[in-house]
């Protein structure tokens, strides 16, 4: 059973880059130890969403929103220090996305530029994360070797490593499974059942029977507009909204 | 009716008026490098390129010339490469497409254009007038420097662009401040490229003459420059005025000044080259 405390609060959130608009008056809570899926078809704002939740978007000159985003209740565009919001908020990108730099130097990438330099102290949290993410294992021997040389579900699960080392506590994955082979998926789906423990998940994902069987809860948004939220197993079978039945039963998206 | 052309014919006319016109690109500098060694290299020696010029330049070694366009080369470099290097950050990673980034982008643009012997001109009415910093290698290696910046600004801002844009958006993620970023996800990757630039402006700055000619090089001296306030000899116009200036020079002598002038270049573009080639070997994006 997930808990009731909200992690994450969306109050009248809409967000439009220039002209266009993205999403529209979105209000929901997520709630801590969860893991909430997000389906919806292409352009439905999933991503949109996902990115604004880490403040990535405004690297967007074009970006604008109006409404409420609070973490652990501090609005996080007036109450969070942006770098502190992003060590909070970890975030894993849809294609495997390490830097052309060895493993170790991945994983401390993140506890270096906020200011953690010891050896041990690295180590230890190199050690934590890979075993976290269920890579140790594999790449225990050589965390000097480039990260380019793992294979694509390796390089996801480093990925993965990486936003555990900094400790987050709400860790965002936008459709990570989209380039891996079924086993690859597996292990990262795994995964995320343990992560959920201790993190707070928020998975987008264009792979409705992903969502079914990862979510606890899935929110099925549709042209920038959140249709409906509530147990996974009420999306799949009961849905409130004939829009979500269509999607869901594969007849649009 | 159109007038028709066996294909194979066709295929042969066209892959021949191609290769003919690549071989003709080839010929001038096959020949250019040909003929200066062969008229030059009789003349090169260790004493040739470590002794003074004696007997009105006529014989003994070209020695000053090339401690001169050492000299230049380095300080150009070292007035440019900061300049250069960061405007280059500024452009690619910090400025907004507004207005003044394309006047910037213009002017940059603009600067590549100018011919060399109106930098020349310019560094004489700057830093050798107005600046009274005479004509010395300080004055010469600035107006250089003005010269190679566009150089080493575009090149750098192009290594720096090709950097895919997930290392930067990885390092936001992970908290990362933007000048974090730069420098641990975007500089490093950018580094090959930056250095190609870099070594490319080298072999501009060692081969002008015009931008030297009114602003440090000396017809002859007879000693080393001391300091960056005193007027040097240097490879490009020791042959010029080897070339025009002198009487009687022997053409060996003129061939061997431009032999190594030709070799330095050379030898710096193969640094580049083969630079460039290490790290695409290992480049993993």
């Amino acid at each position: 059973m997930v808990s009731q405390i909200e992690k994450v609060q969306v109050q009248n959130l809409s967000v439009a880059y220039g002209g266009g608009s993205a999403l529209r008056n979105v209000n929901f809570s997520i709630y801590q130890n969860e893991i909430l899926g997000i389906i919806g078809p292409a352009n439905s704002g999933k991503t949109t969403f996902l990115r604004t939740l880490n403040r990535l978007n405004d690297l967007d000159p074009r970006y604008q929103h109006k409404g409420e985003v609070l973490i652990d209740g501090k609005d996080i565009y007036r109450k969070w220090n942006v770098f502190q919001l992003r060590k909070k908020v970890g975030m894993v990108f849809a294609l495997p996305s390490p830097l052309p730099i060895s493993i170790f130097d991945n994983l401390a990438y993140g506890p270096r530029r906020h200011g953690v330099w010891s050896k041990s102290r690295l180590n230890e949290i190199v050690e934590r994360s890979l075993k976290s993410a269920f890579l140790w294992d594999e790449v225990r021997d050589r965390l000097d070797q480039s990260a380019m040389k793992l294979s694509g579900g390796q390089q996801q699960r480093l990925c993965i490593a990486r936003t555990l080392a900094l400790e987050p506590e709400v860790i965002l994955f936008d459709e990570p499974c989209s380039g891996l082979d079924p086993i690859s998926t597996a292990k990262i789906e795994e995964a995320m059942q343990v992560l959920k423990k201790r993190y707070t998940l928020i998975l987008v994902t264009n792979n409705t029977k992903q969502a079914a069987r990862v979510s606890d809860r899935v929110a099925f948004f549709l042209m920038g507009e959140l249709v409906e939220i509530d147990q996974a197993e009420k999306i799949f079978t009961v849905p409130k909204d004939k829009r979500t039945e269509g999607y869901v039963s594969g007849r649009y998206g | 009716m159109k007038a028709w052309i066996n294909p194979k014919i066709q295929e042969k006319i066209v892959f021949a008026s191609l290769f003919l016109s690549t071989l003709i690109i080839v010929t001038p500098v096959i020949l250019v490098v040909a003929i200066i060694i062969a008229r030059g290299s009789s003349v090169l020696s260790v004493e040739f390129l470590t002794s003074m010029p004696r007997m009105g330049m006529k014989a003994g070694g070209i020695f000053p010339a090339i401690v001169g366009t050492f000299y230049l080369v380095i300080w150009t470099l070292i007035f440019a490469l900061p300049i250069g290097i960061f405007s280059a950050i500024y452009l690619s990673e910090y400025s907004k497409r507004n207005l003044l980034t394309r006047i910037i982008e213009l002017a940059i643009v603009n600067l590549a254009g100018v011919p060399s012997v109106v930098y020349g001109l310019f560094g004489l009415g700057l830093f050798v007038g107005f600046l009274k910093f005479g004509a010395s290698i300080l004055s010469g290696s600035l107006t250089l420097a003005v010269m190679v910046l566009p150089v080493i600004i575009t090149a750098s801002r192009e290594a720096l662009q090709s950097v895919p844009n997930s290392f930067r958006e990885v390092s936001y993620s992970l908290g990362a401040t933007r000048w974090q970023t730069i420098r641990h996800a975007v500089l490093p990757h950018a580094l090959p490229g930056i250095l190609t630039g870099t070594i490319l402006s080298i072999s501009r700055a060692a081969g002008e003459t015009a931008p030297i000619l009114f602003t440090v090089a000396a017809f002859y001296l007879p000693r080393l420059p001391k300091s960056i306030f005193d007027q040097a000899m240097a490879l490009p116009y020791h042959l010029y005025v080897l070339s025009t200036q002198v009487p009687n020079v022997r053409l060996e002598l003129q061939y061997g000044t431009a032999l190594v002038l030709v070799g330095l270049i050379i030898i710096a573009n193969l640094v580049a080259v083969v630079i460039r080639s290490y790290f695409r070997a290992r480049k993993q994006w």
